[in-house]
């Protein structure tokens, strides 16, 4: 079979996951005065400067001091707030991780953790900011939710859905703009994982910047005969796991994909489940157990492996591996 | 306001049953933190039985002063003086450490009503006092806010993380109080990491700063009351304290920071406390 290199790209509008926090935070400030919101000397950048504006009394910065952040956000939450504590992904979840486990997780503290500069779209600033753990660090924690929104939209529903859920949430938001895949009108409910297409040839399942990735590659599939199910798996954290069978049962083949290392992941995660469940071929893109380096994103994400040819390609094989299983042969 | 020699009394004989009950729990439970938690106990009964707002049958009372044990391997002396305020029964206190008990081998507040704060990790209490002492200046509550450090615990560079910012923030519904006594489990705390000059330490943080003799209650609340006279900054109240204290050969000895008394050394220590 050959591979369709040429994607069509329809001319999706880009719009800033953080922005959409940045405008949902001054939305919930408003109506709710018990949301407070912290950050450790990067509001410009995690957009939570919109909400310092309009509500200095309810807004603290702490500096670089990001383990303190987190623990004053579990205090305030032991009394009643509803904490919003944002920094770049790997300092909110590298350096504070153990005040994210002590303080925010094991008391199960109403903390809401909202990340930006998420994955190898940070770019410039190189493998020192670029983060590919959070969501492995935040999966591991018991009673913590983590979602990764698929586009603006979807992280504006995501972010009024965590102000509602009692318990730690962590979201992982991008420096760069996300095409977008829904509109203003989209509905988010935590650990539902949406099928945005249906096919049965194989499922793609997805997460953030993937999730738009994904659907294109599933036009490429169309065009040479594929049908791919879409599943847009934005909370990571509890897992859809009926979704994500019946996708396993239904089709056969499974590819993953994500802007994280393939270890500790959504990859990980579906990897997990469907062993024990539902065995079926199965392949993960991510990010393949190395650090990031500076260049552009779009560089960046073409040379570690995240574009749409990746996810034609990761298809194609396993659907070379799904018709040459015997046990999936003897069942047909 | 001067305190009357028998509220000290008083406080003196709760603090001696609260030692007692500390050294029986550990005992049943053949693990636990001695040292630290004998060294605690002033503090502990100045703040449960004389200074802090609670009421011990309402343990979630929104507007209750709130105590964080951030030493929190100090809990045996804390559960003791909570048991003996009436928050649970005194007979519960001999399940400390065995499983399935609310008494946690470190505080969790959400097995224990009357727990603010889940502790055990070093150096994060004083985070979380920040947050609620922000929230009851949010809330207009007159609250006051209690946080017991260790010295060895002030290592952590989270506390001075804290430091900064409830000085920044200028947090006076705060009082901090460090249990001074010198020693960490690896040996002293001037030679493992020395914390000297401390008091200067946390003055030049932006931190108004009382030293007391951690056990003796006539300095214990004066220095408590004066804190919360202090306005726009938080304050520290240094407490001088003897690691073991109350049992001779427990006194100043960094073995029993995290050991439990056999059956012998109970015997001979309830002796010593007349019980």
């Amino acid at each position: 079979m050959k591979i369709e290199t040429e994607v069509e790209t329809k001319a999706k509008e880009l719009l800033s996951t953080r922005d959409a926090y940045g405008d949902t935070l001054v939305k919930l400030g408003r109506a709710n005065r018990d949301i407070v919101v912290l950050d450790s000397d990067l509001s410009a950048s995690t957009r939570t400067q919109l909400f310092a504006k309009e509500f200095p009394d309810r807004f603290f910065n702490f500096g670089v001091a990001e383990a303190n952040m987190i623990g004053t956000a579990a205090g305030l939450a032991a009394s009643g707030k509803v904490p919003f504590a944002s920094s770049f992904a790997i300092f909110e979840t590298g350096r504070a991780w153990e005040q994210i486990r002590q303080s925010v997780c094991y008391p199960r503290m109403n903390v809401k953790l909202v990340a930006s500069h998420g994955g190898i779209t940070v770019g410039e600033d190189g493998g020192s900011h670029i983060s590919i753990e959070d969501v492995a660090l935040m999966r591991i924690l018991p009673n913590m939710t983590v979602i990764v929104p698929a586009d603006a939209y979807e992280t504006a529903r995501a972010v009024e859905a965590a102000a509602c859920h009692e318990g730690p949430v962590f979201i992982r938001l991008s420096r760069e703009k996300f095409p977008v895949c829904f509109s203003e009108s989209c509905t988010f409910e935590i650990g539902k994982a949406p099928r945005l297409r249906e096919g049965d040839d194989l499922a793609i399942i997805s997460a953030g910047l993937m999730v738009s990735r994904s659907l294109d590659a599933a036009e490429v599939l169309s065009r040479e005969g594929i049908e791919a199910r879409i599943i847009n798996c934005s909370t990571i954290k509890p897992l859809d796991e009926e979704e994500i069978l019946a996708a396993a049962r239904g089709t056969g083949a499974v590819v993953v994909a994500e802007e994280h290392s393939v270890i500790g992941g959504l990859g990980s995660a579906i990897a997990e489940l469907l062993m024990e469940k539902e065995p079926v071929p199965l392949s993960r893109i991510g990010i393949q157990d190395r650090f990031g380096i500076s260049g552009k994103p779009e560089q960046l994400l073409e040379r570690f492996g995240l574009t749409v040819e990746a996810i034609v390609q990761a298809a194609h094989n396993l659907l070379l591996r799904k018709n040459s299983s015997p046990r999936i042969a003897s069942q047909k | 306001m001067t305190i009357a020699d028998a509220q000290i009394e008083r406080l003196r004989d709760q603090a001696r049953q609260i030692r007692i009950l500390v050294l029986k729990m550990l005992t049943k439970a053949g693990s636990g933190h001695t040292g630290g938690s004998l060294s605690a106990v002033e503090v502990i009964t100045a703040l449960y039985f004389q200074k802090m707002r609670i009421r011990p049958q309402d343990p979630t009372w929104e507007d209750r002063d709130r105590f964080v044990l951030s030493k929190g391997h100090g809990c045996p002396a804390l559960y003791a003086a909570m048991a003996l305020a009436g928050f649970f029964p005194i007979e519960e206190l001999m399940t400390l450490r065995q499983m399935d008990s609310r008494l946690q081998g470190h505080p969790d507040m959400r097995m224990l009503p009357g727990i603010d704060f889940s502790t055990g990790s070093l150096g994060q209490g004083l985070s979380a006092a920040n947050g609620m002492a922000l929230a009851a200046r949010l809330d207009n509550k007159d609250l006051r806010v209690y946080v017991l450090m260790g010295d060895g615990e002030i290592q952590e560079g989270q506390i001075w993380e804290a430091a900064m910012a409830a000085s920044h923030y200028k947090i006076d519904n705060l009082c901090g109080i460090l249990d001074f006594n010198k020693l960490q489990i690896d040996g002293q705390v001037l030679e493992v990491m020395s914390i000297a000059p401390v008091a200067d330490k946390w003055k030049s943080f932006g931190w108004e700063v009382m030293e007391v003799d951690g056990h003796d209650f006539s300095q214990i609340l004066p220095a408590l009351n004066r804190a919360e006279e202090v306005k726009g900054k938080p304050s520290l109240i240094i407490a001088h304290t003897i690691k073991g204290k109350g049992v001779s050969f427990m006194e100043n000895q960094s073995k029993y920071h995290g050991v439990a008394p056999t059956k012998d050394e109970l015997k001979k220590a309830l002796l010593e406390l007349g019980a």
